[in-house]
């Protein structure tokens, strides 16, 4: 099984499943419209790459996302963390969308025609998933006091996870103008919390599962 | 199933076209009417005709919203990823449509804001139909197949409403909910044909979804307070009454096909009528679900309340920062 | 509570075609509008092009001078080609 398109399936399925619970809980309506945009870029993306990686042994897309517990998921950490608030999850955004974007610009210019196909798809959309993310870290960052605070706290609490999304200096050129623009102030590196691709989660993973698999793994076996 | 209903919004969309381009001479509030040409924002217009479609409008956008809830419920749950991909798709138009509407009120000279403010503050109604809950995946097919069919049945005749922005709006919004309709029967359909229990599941969605969704038509028309005058003024086309027996009797043959029961014992083929006899939706229930004692009306609003409250210090992040930036483009 | 500001949307369907109007939302600054409008007016591939301007920028004729705006065009046919007589026989008119 090709570990590359499990790892970036599983990154924007839990991406979608995070990002999907904003639905009818944005700031504004016109948000809510972009975030569900967005998540169903990831869920489109984490489709294509699930069912190639399946393709190996057999297994669907759906068998790869219902039926695999969490020791068998490839995702980030950062992927899976709760939403927090809005600060929270445009951070989270704003940090995956960048690692994303480079994956899939290196697959697309890769040697793996498949991959290659479904990349070439996925990095204009994950151009404009950065996009969203990084004007919004913008205004947040640069909005009222307290939007200032809350997007600070966001982005310290998130930085220790970004070290395990790879490519550290094309990941930085991305990220660092951004909050440099957004007026805050980029953490040190430190504490550098890993396992994802080894399938060593954070608790959040198996709750955020067992709400995705409940119905399917309820009825084994049946067409839905 | 909906072509039919598509290409009577086509038609409605094709009229409107003919009537803009008649050309009439028609210039008062009433020739207008007369001529089936569209009232359109700045005209003059009778306050109260201004009031009715500010009501009406408002609550069919609030409606749009808090319709999001209970399908919104399943999205994280549902049982394939196609199925989740659709149901996220489906969600994100009722924000869309929602937002249409609030549009074609504002050109009524209200803000959205103050519309939102009437919604969480009980001044303004939705749909009693968003105050039932979803309790299995099959509810998101019943709410596909009864909900949006009965919505459907609704609003193909509001595309030919005498207010040019609403019509326009609801010409759209129905374009687009053509797939709606679709992707629930074809739920139910998978249900129904699916494991025993899968096919249990989705008769109970039918038994529990069946009378609050033709009780979405309103109160029988004898009661019914405002419709006299919104038909002469042509914002409504068809009565209460009417509107629900076309839905019984599309719905019927709908059943058939899926292999399930309608709840109806009463449920027969007149054929002095041409049309289905059924039993009624109880409307004392409508009724009190309407004043705020439905199963889940106090949620709904408490979750609408709480994402506007969380919501706000993000609003006012980005009108601040337009507001430096404005500033300094200017001095630039 | 006063709310983001009204933009108005215009979208070119296809090349070729005028950017026509499709509608208005609420954003914050002309840059989220343009975005917003890119996710609530082209979900279905509705357009290739997007204009957004503030709905506060827009001046607009109103209903009161409609009459003096629009009624004197009203007599002047010889505007239109189908006012004049082309002698029989006259090709490429």
């Amino acid at each position: 099984m090709s570990s590359e398109a499990l790892e970036l399936g599983d990154d924007a399925l839990i991406a979608a499943q995070r990002l999907a619970e904003w639905c009818a809980s944005a700031p504004e309506l016109e948000e809510d419209l972009a975030l569900a945009n967005i998540a169903l870029d990831q869920l489109g993306a984490a489709r294509l790459f699930l069912s190639y990686a399946g393709e190996a042994d057999g297994r669907t897309e759906d068998d790869l996302a219902y039926l695999r517990d969490d020791r068998e998921f490839r995702n980030c950490l950062l992927a899976e963390l709760p939403n927090g608030d809005f600060a929270v999850t445009m951070a989270k955004l704003l940090f995956l969308a960048a690692a994303q974007k480079l994956r899939y610009d290196a697959l697309a210019a890769g040697p793996d025609a498949r991959l290659a196909a479904i990349a070439a798809k996925t990095r204009k959309e994950t151009a404009y998933h950065l996009d969203h993310a990084a004007r919004w870290v913008v205004r947040l960052g640069d909005g009222t006091a307290e939007s200032h605070r809350r997007m600070q706290d966001a982005v310290d609490a998130l930085w220790p996870y970004t070290h395990e999304l790879g490519e550290r200096a094309a990941w930085l050129a991305l990220v660092e103008p951004v909050l440099a623009e957004a007026t805050l102030d980029r953490p040190a590196d430190g504490w550098a919390p890993a396992g994802g691709r080894d399938g060593v989660h954070t608790e959040h993973l198996s709750y955020l599962l067992a709400e995705m698999q409940v119905v399917h793994r309820a009825h084994p076996g049946a067409r839905w | 199933m909906d072509d039919a209903l598509l290409t009577q919004v086509e038609a409605a969309e094709s009229d409107l076209r003919t009537a803009a381009a008649a050309r009439l001479a028609a210039s008062t509030f009433d020739e207008v009417i007369a001529a089936d040409q569209k009232i359109e924002p700045r005209d003059a217009m009778p306050e109260a005709y201004r009031k009715t479609l500010i009501r009406q409008i408002a609550q069919h956008a609030h409606s749009e919203i808090i319709g999001m809830q209970p399908e919104g419920n399943w999205i994280s749950r549902a049982p394939s990823l196609k199925r989740k991909a659709i149901l996220l798709a489906k969600v994100q138009d009722e924000a869309g449509h929602g937002l249409y509407l609030y549009a074609a009120a504002e050109t009524l000279g209200v803000s959205r804001a103050d519309l939102v403010d009437a919604l969480l503050d009980g001044r303004q109604k939705y749909s009693s139909i968003f105050n039932y809950p979803t309790l299995t995946w099959a509810d998101v097919g019943a709410i596909g197949w009864l909900v949006d069919g009965a919505a459907i049945v609704n609003q193909v005749p509001l595309c030919r409403c005498s207010y040019g922005p609403y019509a326009r709006a609801m010409i759209r919004v129905c374009k687009e909910e053509s797939f709606h309709q679709r992707q629930g029967y074809e739920i139910l359909h998978t249900l129904a044909h699916g494991t025993e229990a899968q096919h249990a599941m989705a008769q109970d969605a039918l038994d529990r979804w069946w009378y609050p969704s033709l009780a979405m038509f309103g109160p029988p028309d004898a009661d019914s307070t405002h419709s006299e005058r919104s038909m002469a003024w042509k914002i409504k086309r068809f009565s209460n009454d009417e509107l629900r027996q076309r839905f019984v009797d599309m719905c019927v043959g709908q059943a058939e096909i899926l292999g399930l029961r309608i709840p109806d014992d009463g449920l027969r083929w007149n054929e002095q009528r041409g049309a289905y006899d059924f039993t009624a939706p109880d409307y004392a229930e409508l009724m009190r679900v309407i004043k705020g004692d439905g199963p889940c009306n106090r949620q709904r609003i408490e979750h609408r309340r709480r994402a506007h409250a969380e919501g706000a210090w993000v609003r006012e992040a980005a009108e601040a920062y337009a507001r430096k930036h404005a500033t300094a483009t200017v001095a630039a | 509570m006063s709310g983001w500001p009204l933009w108005e949307v215009f979208v070119r369907p296809r090349r070729g075609l005028a950017h026509g109007h499709v509608g208005s939302l609420h954003a914050p600054d002309a840059e989220m509008a343009l975005r917003n409008a890119r996710d609530v007016y082209t979900r279905r591939q509705e357009g290739v092009s997007i204009w957004v301007v503030s709905a506060a920028a827009i001046t607009a004729s109103s209903p009161d001078e409609k009459d003096a705006f629009f009624d004197p065009a009203a007599d002047k046919v010889y505007r239109h080609p189908t006012f004049y007589d082309v002698p029989e026989g006259a090709k490429h008119l």
